[in-house]
């Protein structure tokens, strides 16, 4: 079959529209993920044996399996073992949360145990409390070192809702593979989905490294 | 009444004993000066003064306050004992400014205003005042512990802990420090250094404690037992400073 690029002025409209469930999926995921991330990670920082112990058992937990398998669990064996039916959207959204809130807890506790011990000594010899020294001090220059990985963790969400082709979430992967099926135009359909992909990462670099720049890391 | 006292004080770092019943009076308006080997616990002397660590057993009160009376009363301390590091810890995101008005508006509570203001006093004081707007990268390291000792005094404190100011300095940065600590001293403030300067322990110091192994070993008049130290072990320290 020779390759026929007209072919996909029809197709564009249709991955776009999977191309925008995947930034919904990605751009909630993450909210979540950073929310759950950063209490995990202050947890792991600074909680007791017990804060400590479950922040560092969730992370082990995630980092040790596939994100299929953590989708796969959500979608299908929690409605099982909690009578809890899910959506397949909120199945995804919900894996990227705890995905990216595992991997973000490990970022966020390396970059505030990166700032010197002294500082918080410093804030905490005039008398400051805990909290204040890591809401004023540490925090602020925490932040500063947390972007450039915190850019990388949001790059690797977004290629991974993909994998959610397997519960069927009708985002771009999947998009682009029922396309394939109908038609079998495979190099054009999978060279758009490619580009796609490129230009929503490549949209995210940018972003990130003018952050970046406009923040001098101290 | 003292305005700090150890009684039997120790403190361990699991089974190394680095305070060992210490028992310590210090009266307001001294100047201690704190000498001894390197890991005979005088850093961790200082630091249990203002509960950087806690100590084992025995009590230490700070100005009428017990530092084993909890979170609250431990921040209070903290703002009756102001402390100078040797590697300054100067919040580097802030200008010397704002490191300097951070105690009084985040602790003392002061307005924006009035902090500011009492900042640049104090960094007048230690002779900085135009160097306010500059970030602590851009000041020299004499500069920047000036900037400390002046952050440390915002907070408005009775007595002032030094652990070894100018050991990360040049020698000819020395002097600046030095000065500065030397006319809080006249002013009346109560002074408690860690130094290895045995001149400004002989002109500014009226005490003299040497450690040794956790313990109070020599404890006297400064220009006296520097120029005879009791003990041998005291006398070879001095050969070596
Ligand atoms: N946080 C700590 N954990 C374990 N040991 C420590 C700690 N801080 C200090 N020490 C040990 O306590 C001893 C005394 O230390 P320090 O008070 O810093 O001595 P100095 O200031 O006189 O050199 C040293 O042996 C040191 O290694
Ligand atoms: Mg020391």
């Amino acid at each position: 079959m020779e390759t026929d690029w007209s072919v996909l002025v029809e197709f564009i409209p249709e991955l776009l529209e999977g191309a925008k469930t995947t930034i919904y999926i990605t751009l909630v995921g993450l909210i979540g993920g950073l929310v759950l991330g950063t209490f995990a990670g202050l947890m792991r920082a600074y909680g007791g044996h017990i804060l400590n112990a479950v922040a560092f058992t969730y992370v082990e937990i995630i980092r040790g399996t596939p994100i299929v398998v953590q989708v796969m669990f959500l979608y299908f064996a929690l409605p099982v073992l909690a009578d809890l039916r899910i959506d397949p959207m909120s199945a995804a959204i919900l894996a990227i949360v705890v995905n990216a809130g595992a991997y973000i807890a490990e970022i966020v506790r390396g970059a505030f145990l990166s700032i010197s011990k002294g500082l918080t000594e410093a804030g905490l010899a005039i008398g400051l409390p805990h909290w204040k020294v890591l809401v004023y001090i540490v925090g602020p220059l925490a932040f500063r070192r947390l972007i450039p990985p915190l850019g990388n963790q949001f790059i690797v969400s977004l290629k991974d809702t993909s994998l959610f082709i397997v519960i069927g979430v009708g985002e771009l992967t999947r998009t682009g593979q029922e396309i394939m099926a109908a038609n079998f135009r495979a190099v054009e359909i999978w060279t758009a989905v490619a580009i796609i992909y490129l230009i929503m990462t490549g949209t995210l670099s940018l972003i990130l490294r003018s952050i970046e720049k406009r923040m001098s890391i101290l | 009444m003292s305005i700090i006292e150890f009684k039997n004080t120790s403190k361990h770092f699991g089974p190394l004993k680095v305070l060992d019943g210490v028992d310590l009076s210090i009266e307001k308006g001294e100047v201690v000066v704190l000498v001894g080997p390197s890991g005979s616990g005088k850093s961790t002397l200082l630091r249990c003064i203002n509960g950087l660590e806690a100590i084992t057993s025995g009590d230490l009160v700070v100005d009428g306050l017990s530092v084993t009376g909890g979170k609250r009363q431990l921040r209070e301390i903290r703002q009756e004992a102001g402390m100078v590091f040797q590697q300054f810890n100067l919040f580097p995101q802030l200008t010397a400014l704002e490191n300097v008005a951070f105690g009084p508006s985040k602790v003392r509570g002061l307005s924006r205003e009035k902090a500011r203001e009492a900042a640049l006093n104090l960094l007048e004081k230690v002779g900085l005042r135009e160097k306010a707007g500059h970030y602590p990268a851009e000041l020299s390291g004499g500069q920047q512990q000036r900037v400390a000792i002046a952050r440390a005094l915002a907070v408005k404190p009775k007595v002032m802990l030094f652990d070894e100011p100018t050991s990360a300095l040049d020698p000819e940065l020395k002097q600046e420090v030095l000065n500065v600590m030397r006319a809080l001293a006249e002013e009346g403030m109560t002074m408690v250094v860690v130094t290895h300067e045995m001149g400004f322990a002989k002109q500014v110091g009226t005490r003299l404690i040497f450690m040794e192994h956790g313990h109070i070993a020599v404890d006297g008049d400064p220009r006296e037992v520097i120029d005879s130290p009791p003990n041998d072990r005291m006398k070879d320290f001095l050969q070596h400073v």
